[in-house]
Order: C-alpha cells, then structure tokens, then sequence
C-alpha cells in the first residue's frame, strides 16, 4: 500500500478518530509540524511591528502548525475537512477559531480581510477526486480564487506541500498563477532526501520587487559546482569513456582517507543539512601506532 | 466561534450574491477570557463590518457597542477598545445555527465549531 494518505482515503474519513489521535499524540510528527509551521511562518513575511495579524491555517488538523501561529503572537482562523481532527484541536484548547470546510469549495471569508495564509501538508489534498462530483481543477480554480479574494494586498500564502510529481506541482502552480498570484516555489535542502521540503509561496497582487521568492535553506551556491569538481588533484582519477573499461578501477591511495577528503565530505553533509561536528586540529588526525 | 470569525464567514453557496452577514441562531453563548491586545484591535477595526459585529453582539447578548460605525478618533479611548475587545474576542457562539441571509440554508454550529460543508448541488 502506497505511503501517501491521499492515496488511501479521502481526507475527512482517513483521518477519523483514531487516526486524528495518533497524528498529535506522535511527537515526532508533533516536532515536524511545529518545525514546517515556523518555517511557513518566517516565509510569510510579516512586517517585524509586533502587531497581532490575522492568519488563516488551512488544513488546520488538530491545531498543531495553529500553535505555532499563537506562540508567535497572531490570531488565527482554522478551516478543516475532518471533522475528528477539529475535536481533537478542542481538546487541546488552541487558541484560534476553528471551521469545518472544504476548501476545494472556496472559502467563503469577506474580501480583502485576512492578513496572511498558511498550510501544512494540505494542499496536495485538492489534487484527488475523492467523490464523482469533485474536479480536482475546477477545486484548486475555487480555492486559489477564493483565496486571493479573501487575503489583502500585497498579503502572502505559504503552502507546505508534498507533491507527488512534478506534473502535479506544476498543476498546483499553474493555478496558483491563474488566480492572480505571483510567486514560487522554495525547496529547502534540495540535496537532501529526508530534510527536502518544498514550500509554495504566493504574494497577492502584481509581481514587484516584494512579491520574488525568498531563498531557499541549504543551498549553497558553490555546491554544484563542487560536486562536479570534488576529486581533489591527490585523488583524481581520470574517466575513460569506453564501455570496455575495466570496471571499479579506482585509484586506491596508500594514505586511505585524507584530511582533505574527509572535510570534503563534512561540507558535504552540511549542505544536506545533516549536524556534523565542526572542523578542528582534530578532524582526521592520524591515530598512534598502539591504538 | 468568536464573532470575529462570524465577521469574516460569508455565505458560500453558488449563485448567491450577497452572503453576508450570516444571521445568527443562539443556543448557548460562553464567555472565554483573552488577554487584551489594543495593536491588534485598531489593527482590526478598519476591517470590520460594524453593523455586522454589532448586530451580531447583540443577538449574543452584549448590547453596549455602539450602532452607527463609530469614528476612528474612538480607538484612543481605552473604555472601548475594551467593549470591542470583548465583543470581537471574549463571545463565543458554543451552540446554535448560522443562517445564510439568502438562501436561508442553516449551516450548524456544534461546539464551536461552524459546519460550512456543502452538499453537491451548492457548489
């Protein structure tokens, strides 16, 4: 069975009541969310004033990336399809207001009164055709439109999502930018399979100079040329472009894994986004004889 | 759901032109303290529809706000930033029904939470 919820049931019956329950008594899901909502929440942009705004969380499950929101000092509205997931945010007593919606029927909020949308995970959602009446382009057209509507000008939308492929991503975009959004897409440590998380983000209005995509976290801009070139001279092996080669011929050098080579690969992991010790006089340091 | 929601909730069925204010139906009110926020209110005020939200206090049984749309020199008063605050904040609808002004459709609203779902034909 596929590991990609939307692929196993539509979401207001995949996430029933015991499935609601194990989504926010998992820590480590619990950490994710917090984790993704304070990303979201620092692309948004807000202007740095301390002014309270208000915040739309859509697909706000049981409250987790909403807590998020209030940590920060905002109000927030919540819109979700499961009605299991909103109890289970009840019980937790989060602080914003919470509506069961779906949000492939358009929101339904007055124009230009919110001052900035998020949503974690959520917007993938809108791509399944979950009963015969649901068109996944005629859904993302409703909620794209009602969303540019309800948000003022000027004011952002991150949506963290997983898409499936890149066909679907671009599905997502492509609406997006027929709804009048400028905006893209922001991949944090692209070179990582795990950390890799994709983030859309959307500015109401015109493109201008405010409405470019922020950078992106973990990625380096000399990165790629280094793993073109990242043989050192020391262990340079020269590629012979005939299939007859003789195969894993590699150079075996007598001094094993160099200081060099293993601050190569340090660097390396750092741009994956893995925690790695820091570079010292003791980093590959040739151990003594008696060892 | 606070009123402030209910002041941005408009109706969403297809072929209606004007879904708002949604009317409402009480049941049960409660009263949630909140920690007063005067930046966020005059940030609010010029977003709100005051009829709306004064309507809609009243219905929930709060009848001190004001009903014409009050000047913007009343944001340096504290004595209302504390009656909008509660109206806004503090009023919760715990049980009851929003009715769309049009339609007439009943969209219930069941601890706290409004159900804004729509069935086929009215999307």
């Amino acid at each position: 069975m596929s590991s990609r919820p939307e692929l196993q049931a539509p979401p207001e019956i995949f996430y029933d009541d015991v499935e609601a329950r194990k989504y926010t008594s998992s820590s480590r899901i619990v950490g994710i969310q917090a984790e993704l909502s304070e990303r979201a929440l620092e692309l948004l942009a807000l202007p740095d004033d301390d002014i309270p705004r208000l915040l739309l969380d859509i697909g706000c499950g049981s409250g987790l990336s909403g807590e998020t929101i209030s940590e920060n000092g905002h109000q927030w509205i919540g819109l979700d399809i499961s009605r299991s997931m909103l109890d289970i945010a009840l019980e937790r007593e989060t602080e914003g207001d919470l509506i069961l919606g779906d949000m492939g029927q358009g929101l339904g909020l007055r124009p230009g009164v919110i001052d900035g949308a998020i949503s974690i995970s959520a917007v993938q959602w809108l791509c399944n055709a979950d009963k015969s009446c649901h068109e996944p382009r005629l859904r993302l057209k409703a909620f794209f439109g009602s969303l540019y509507r309800c948000l003022g000008r000027g004011a952002r939308a991150v949506f963290q999502l997983y898409p499936e492929n890149n066909a679907q991503r671009e599905l997502i975009l492509s609406f997006a930018m027929r709804a009048g959004f400028a905006g893209g897409v922001v991949i944090d440590y692209p070179h990582s399979s795990k950390k890799r998380k994709e983030y859309l983000v959307l500015t109401c209005g015109p493109p201008s100079m405010s409405t470019t995509t922020p950078s992106a976290k973990g990625v380096d801009e000399n990165s790629c040329s280094d793993d073109d070139n990242s043989e050192d001279e020391e262990n340079q092996t020269v590629c012979i472009s005939d299939r007859h080669r003789p195969r894993k011929k590699q150079k075996v050098t007598k001094k094993g894994k160099t200081r060099s080579w293993v601050l190569q690969k340090k660097e390396k992991m750092r741009s994956k986004g893995n925690v790695v010790p820091p570079d010292t006089k003791y980093t590959a340091r040739k151990r003594k004889a008696r060892f | 759901m606070r009123l402030l929601t209910h002041n941005m909730l408009s109706s969403n069925i297809k072929g209606v032109i004007n879904g708002f204010p949604l009317r409402i139906e009480v049941e049960k009110v409660v009263e949630k303290q909140v920690d007063f926020n005067p930046d966020f209110l005059k940030n609010m005020f010029s977003k709100i529809d005051w009829k709306a939200l004064a309507d809609a206090s009243k219905i929930m049984g709060y009848a001190e706000l004001p009903e014409e749309v009050p000047d913007a020199s009343v944001l340096d008063s504290d004595e209302f930033l504390q009656k909008f605050h509660h109206a806004l904040l503090e009023l919760h609808l715990e049980e009851g029904a929003l009715v769309c002004p049009e339609t007439g459709r009943r969209f219930p609203v069941n601890k706290g939470i409004p159900n804004m779902l729509l069935h086929e034909d009215e999307v």
